[in-house]
């Protein structure tokens, strides 16, 4: 039954009731914790992603590590037992975790000045709480907000947004994990958007090259539009601590 | 057990702003053109690139003549010399101690830079080092004022001042350095007996009431065989849980805010002042009065 399940209908819309260049709904809250200095809460659709940020500090655990010229990024992914379907336990360090992380910290080294902090750590903590596709997007677009809250210098946002292409024909964008499961090859991108960098790029599958050019701008746009969701909660939440500190300390 | 336990849903929680100043400066964020034209000089917060100035933070814009920085309301403490800094010792070397400052590296504390037992003009000698595990050891909490900043941005700390030294018995609250607001002194004895000290590095201690007198001693006596009474304890409690109330809405914290804060939160017991409501209630009256106070 599912096999002959199309992606995209006959008036456009995909199976979640979305148009092919549409994301899903993004809701996402700054400053989450009290004890990292920096957090965020972000949710894409129904994938629900934590992450904290500590430091920068000084490196813990065998000093030999600092770097003269340069802070260590170290990023950590888990998935909560309770995130997917099936109830499974998770250790750190399998592969698939391991791979993210890695990723993940690709992608914040690149927007991250990391120059400014020598001998120092910054340490990022992602979890997924509940996984329903694109769950790399949102660890990015979680991570970049959390160190945004902890007031670390970035050159410019880093987002992530994934593109699959329907029907062998139309490209779209934010795949959810019943499009996945169903559909065709899948992009991953995270992209610098102001500047229109591509940091990370990942396929799932063989693709045609033909329609690579168009998928990957559809991504690049979707990282775009993320980057304005997100920027718009940081005004938010900066207004609202601003506000309440009574711009203390600040001359305008 | 009839406790009254409190578990509530995410979705229940409340909004914990208490805005008051309705005015907003311009809010950058990272990424953010600050100016295209380049006779400005970059500060922290800020990057070039393309000849363009650019921010690296999200906050508010400061200039200082052609200087232009972005503050993000809310990092890790940047020491300035002169700020009052609680800290723990995390590493005793040779001839000083590593702090942890909430800072970006650790301070150092040099032992030339401590008042040891037997008064100022007492030498250094190789006993000394040898006993500085007695003096201070890993985890111990002192306050110190910031003597030196290095050029990575490390601090040099120093206790030569009998206000200065190992913390004995009291509570550690860690707020966002930002948080704290700057003022002539950072020591308090609050009327209501007990005393604070608001370090600038958003490390706030919390004891009983100091008496001059017999803190003259200075340095590393620490006196944990003596029970505090309970209604010192409480009382302590109590002003934990205001700065936790005001630290939630995010109020600036110094004496006045506190003690108001205290004052206000007279109407619960302690325990209930950890309740999310009574907690905003607590943070929503003591910016009404220091608003009344403003405007007196």
């Amino acid at each position: 039954m599912s096999k002959n399940k199309e992606l995209i209908s006959k008036i456009g819309l995909r199976l979640d009731g979305r148009r092919a260049n549409e994301l899903r709904r993004i809701r996402c809250k700054l400053g989450v914790f009290t004890e990292p200095d920096g957090s965020a809460y972000i949710e894409q659709g129904l994938t629900k992603v934590l992450a904290a940020v500590y430091g920068p500090h000084e490196v813990r655990g065998g000093r030999s590590k600092a770097q003269h010229n340069s802070a260590i990024i170290n990023c950590q992914f888990s998935m909560a037992v309770f995130s997917t379907t099936e109830r499974k336990k998770r250790p750190r360090g399998d592969r698939k975790s391991t791979e993210l992380s890695m990723h993940l910290q690709q992608a914040l080294e690149a927007a991250i000045k990391s120059e400014l902090y020598p001998f120092c750590q910054i340490d990022v903590y992602v979890e997924v709480l509940h996984a329903d596709g694109g769950i790399y997007p949102a660890c990015v677009n979680a991570a970049t907000l959390a160190l945004i809250d902890a007031g670390i210098p970035l050159k410019e946002y880093v987002c992530a947004c994934t593109a699959s292409l329907a029907n062998n024909d139309i490209p779209m964008l934010d795949i959810s994990h019943q499009e996945e499961v169903l559909g065709g090859p899948t992009l991953t991108v995270a992209a610098l958007p102001m500047s229109g960098k591509i940091v990370l790029m990942e396929m799932s599958q063989r693709f045609h090259l033909d329609h690579l050019d168009k998928v990957l701008e559809k991504a690049l746009q979707g990282c775009k539009d993320i980057k304005e969701i997100l920027d718009n909660a940081v005004r938010l939440h900066v207004t609202d601590i601003g506000s309440s500190t009574g711009w203390a300390n600040t001359k305008h | 057990m009839s406790k009254n336990i409190q578990i509530r849903l995410a979705s229940q929680r409340i909004n914990t702003s208490v805005p008051g100043n309705q005015r907003y400066p311009k809010i950058f964020t990272p990424g953010q053109v600050i100016t295209a034209q380049n006779e400005f000089m970059r500060g922290h917060g800020t990057y070039e690139e393309n000849g363009e100035l650019k921010a690296s933070v999200a906050g508010v814009r400061e200039q200082v003549n052609n200087l232009i920085s972005i503050r993000p309301l809310k990092s890790r403490y940047n020491g300035e010399i002169g700020d009052v800094v609680v800290g723990r010792i995390t590493e005793v070397q040779q001839k000083r101690w590593k702090v942890d400052t909430n800072s970006r590296l650790d301070s150092a504390l040099l032992l030339s830079s401590v008042n040891l037992p037997g008064g100022e003009l007492r030498r250094r000698s190789v006993e000394d080092e040898h006993m500085m595990r007695q003096f201070l050891q890993e985890g111990d909490l002192i306050s110190a004022e910031v003597q030196n900043v290095y050029s990575d941005g490390s601090l040099s700390l120093h206790t030569r001042s009998l206000r200065y030294g190992k913390l004995g018995q009291g509570v550690l609250v860690k707020v966002f350095p930002s948080l704290i607001k700057r003022s002539k002194t950072h020591f308090h004895n609050l009327p209501v007996g007990a005393s604070i000290i608001l370090g600038n590095n958003g490390l706030i201690w919390i004891c009983t009431s100091i008496n001059n007198s017999e803190e003259s001693v200075g340095g590393f006596v620490q006196n944990l065989e003596e029970v505090v009474p309970r209604q010192e304890r409480e009382t302590i409690c109590r002003i934990r849980n205001c700065i936790l109330a005001l630290t939630q809405s995010k109020m600036m914290l110094y004496d006045t805010s506190i003690l108001y804060a205290y004052e206000e939160s007279l109407k619960y017991s302690v325990a209930e002042l950890l309740i999310p409501e009574a907690m905003l209630d607590i943070a929503i009256l003591t910016q009404q009065r220091l608003t009344m106070l403003e405007n007196a």
